[in-house]
């Protein structure tokens, strides 16, 4: 596994305020790797460093082993999908697509192929004469796809390419672009505010907040083993409930929870006995059927979503909690106000590290 | 309800296509009395034969044309040769206008490029400053120039007085003069619709060619400079054809050998020595010159 992109210890600073707070990365060879946050997390300032677009206070970004953090942009083996596309307006599209190559100084031949090529794989040929403004906003986009592929990055760079589309459009482009991925065997870094797209489509993501990285790993892990209240909160929807963490012994610790009985549970490094926090999934939790049970608390509205019910409850300590259940001929809906048990899933509770 | 107001709308929508013709006529009249008549006047005019103290006499001639274009010697007797005189000052008034407009992108284009990449509040200031030398009267800026410029006049002092020149150098009376006359005059002209353009210019074309390997000066001249073309065109539109006309600045800080044809057709009116005929005919001359600059410069857009 080669290391297509490291960053270590990277500082952005903007007059007194910091973008980047040391931020260190390695992004492997041939990944789907995506930046995941908020607004104002620094994600697209991390882009924009590896493009070259933005210099680097502190810290070193190395591709495939060379340090680049001192190169202009265009010095980069590396080409970027801008948000709004940002195509050459006075260009045809297969003179955007050649851009690059042209600026390469491929010979004419060998870039019409290569453009040819690339408008092939977008599915644009027809559309190789027009302007930009003459195609709908998914086409520009295939066509900044097209154009930032044709000359053969090493890496990949998008910023929410798929923001600007509606959702249809959105959900297509999600299996296009990680199938492009996978064809051309490039690295993509992904920029996205948008947890769904990111699972969908990553090999492995890296949630951010307030200039750092808070969690990589891959969907499942981000989603299932949060390891703090941010990313737990950020990725999906989940019950954050005040937990009290008794014996630690093993890896395992004793959790109490309001209006439930004791569970054990995998314990983070470093957990000490107290007052903690716990995520379980909406999804995890299911009425219990005989048996003692996990949880107890009151049903407070039942909402019909089709595939699925959601109930809004609200544990004895006044904690609320949310609780999705599949949508079956056989489940009896709980009335509003009536007093529920639940089982929690083997495995569902991650205790968080604030 | 919804009936009632659909007949309301359609209503208001008559009664204002009723309006627009009324509405539309006081700027109709403007242009008709202020721009179309003079123009129709001077065609007219430019046909008539002259009157000696000023003036003309309803007759038609084309001896105007003939004197601009034609040289038949002193009285009118030898057989015709093309009046080199007056294609030399056409020709002068052209370069003139042309380094100008130049002079103006050279310097205007980074000052535009300049004030458009400021922050948002402080791009007013600096327009605001552009604009100010245009609280004062042309004609008022244009002698300043020429205390200036001449040779016992603040500039020439300073060079002397720091020791870089021993006599005075001429500037005032030169093609230099005025040229410097006309680049002052016009540089704002030149500033604001280039400053227009790059305001709307989207920056991120120039990330993406940079990102896409195009050097700084490759990403001017392939991707900024298409994308404002427009502000540019009109600047020098608006810089080369007040030049080509101008006669202050050739007037006051040129000297005989520098005469443009603004200077040319100012003369024609002055006192009872004119001849509004000719100044009409060498007035045409020059609409159609300009005319058709910008048809050329129009039909070069739609191919586009």
């Amino acid at each position: 596994m080669q290391k297509a992109i490291g960053v270590e210890r990277v500082v952005k600073r903007y007059g007194s305020f910091e973008a980047l707070k040391g931020v260190s990365l390695s992004i492997t060879d041939n990944e789907f790797f995506t930046l995941l946050g908020p607004s104002g997390c620094g994600k697209t300032t991390l882009l924009r460093s590896i493009a070259g677009f933005e210099d680097i206070t502190e810290g070193e970004i190395t591709l495939y082993g060379s340090n680049i953090a001192a190169l202009p942009p265009e010095k980069r083996p590396v080409n970027t999908v801008f948000q709004q596309y940002a195509l050459f307006p006075h260009m045809s599209v297969r003179d955007n697509v050649e851009f690059g190559l042209r600026m390469r100084g491929l010979p004419l031949a060998e870039r019409q192929a290569r453009a040819a090529e690339m408008l092939e794989m977008v599915h644009l040929s027809h559309f190789a004469d027009r302007l930009p403004a003459q195609l709908s906003g998914g086409q520009q986009q295939r066509v900044a796809l097209a154009r930032a592929l044709a000359p053969r990055p090493r890496v990949l760079l998008l910023d929410e390419p798929l923001s600007a589309l509606d959702l249809k459009l959105r959900q297509a482009m999600r299996v296009e672009l990680k199938q492009l991925q996978e064809t051309t065997a490039i690295t993509f870094v992904f920029v996205t505010h948008d947890q769904e797209e990111a699972l969908a489509m990553s090999d492995r993501i890296a949630v951010m907040s307030a200039g750092d990285v808070q969690q990589v790993g891959d969907p499942r892990t981000i989603y299932e083993a949060p390891v703090n209240r941010f990313v737990a909160d950020f990725i999906g929807e989940t019950n954050v409930l005040p937990a009290t963490v008794g014996a630690i012994s093993n890896g395992c610790a004793e959790v109490a929870l309001a209006g439930g009985r004791s569970l054990t549970t995998e314990a983070p490094e470093g957990l000490l006995p107290g007052a903690h926090h716990v995520s379980i999934r909406p999804e995890r939790l299911s009425l219990c059927e005989g048996g003692e049970a996990d949880l107890t608390a009151r049903v407070e509205r039942v909402i019909y979503l089709g595939t699925d019910l959601q109930l809004l409850a609200r544990l004895p300590d006044g904690t609320g909690l949310t609780m999705r259940l599949q949508n079956s001929a056989r489940t009896t809906l709980p009335e509003q106000g009536e007093e529920i048990r639940l089982d929690i899933e083997e495995g569902a509770v991650r205790l968080l590290v604030d | 309800m919804a009936g009632g107001a659909a007949t309301d709308s359609t209503s208001s929508g008559t009664s204002w296509r009723r309006l627009v013709l009324p509405l539309l006529l006081p700027s109709w009249l403007v242009v008709g009395i202020f721009l179309l008549m003079p123009v129709a006047l001077m065609a007219i005019y430019s046909f008539l034969a002259k009157d000696f103290r000023g003036g003309v006499i309803w007759q038609f001639s084309i001896e105007a044309y003939d004197q601009f274009f034609l040289d038949r010697g002193l009285f009118g007797d030898e057989p015709p040769r093309p009046n080199w005189a007056y294609i030399a000052i056409f020709w002068r008034s052209i370069w003139q206008a042309g380094l100008a407009t130049l002079l103006c992108l050279a310097i205007g284009f980074p000052t535009a490029w300049f004030i458009a990449t400021r922050n948002p509040r402080h791009r007013a200031l600096w327009i605001f400053l552009i604009t100010v030398p245009y609280w004062v009267n042309l004609l008022i800026r244009t002698v300043s120039m020429r205390f200036l410029l001449r040779d016992q006049g603040p500039f020439n002092e300073a060079l002397m007085g720091i020791g870089l020149i021993d006599s005075p150098l001429r500037i005032i009376n030169t093609d230099l003069a005025v040229q410097i006359g006309l680049f002052y005059s016009y540089l704002p002209f030149m500033v604001l619709p280039i400053y227009a353009a790059v305001e709307r210019y989207n920056f991120a074309l120039s990330e993406a060619a940079r990102d896409l390997y195009a050097g700084p000066w490759t990403v001017l001249r392939e991707v900024v400079l298409p994308s404002v073309r427009p502000g540019i065109v009109a600047g020098c539109i608006l810089v080369f054809i007040p030049s080509l006309g101008a006669f202050l600045a050739p007037d006051l800080l040129g000297g005989a050998r520098t005469y443009m044809i603004g200077s040319l057709i100012d003369e024609q009116f002055r006192g009872s020595a004119g001849n509004w005929p000719f100044g009409s005919a060498v007035a045409m001359v020059l609409l159609t010159m300009v005319l058709a600059v910008l048809l050329w410069q129009a039909r070069a857009r739609k191919a586009r």
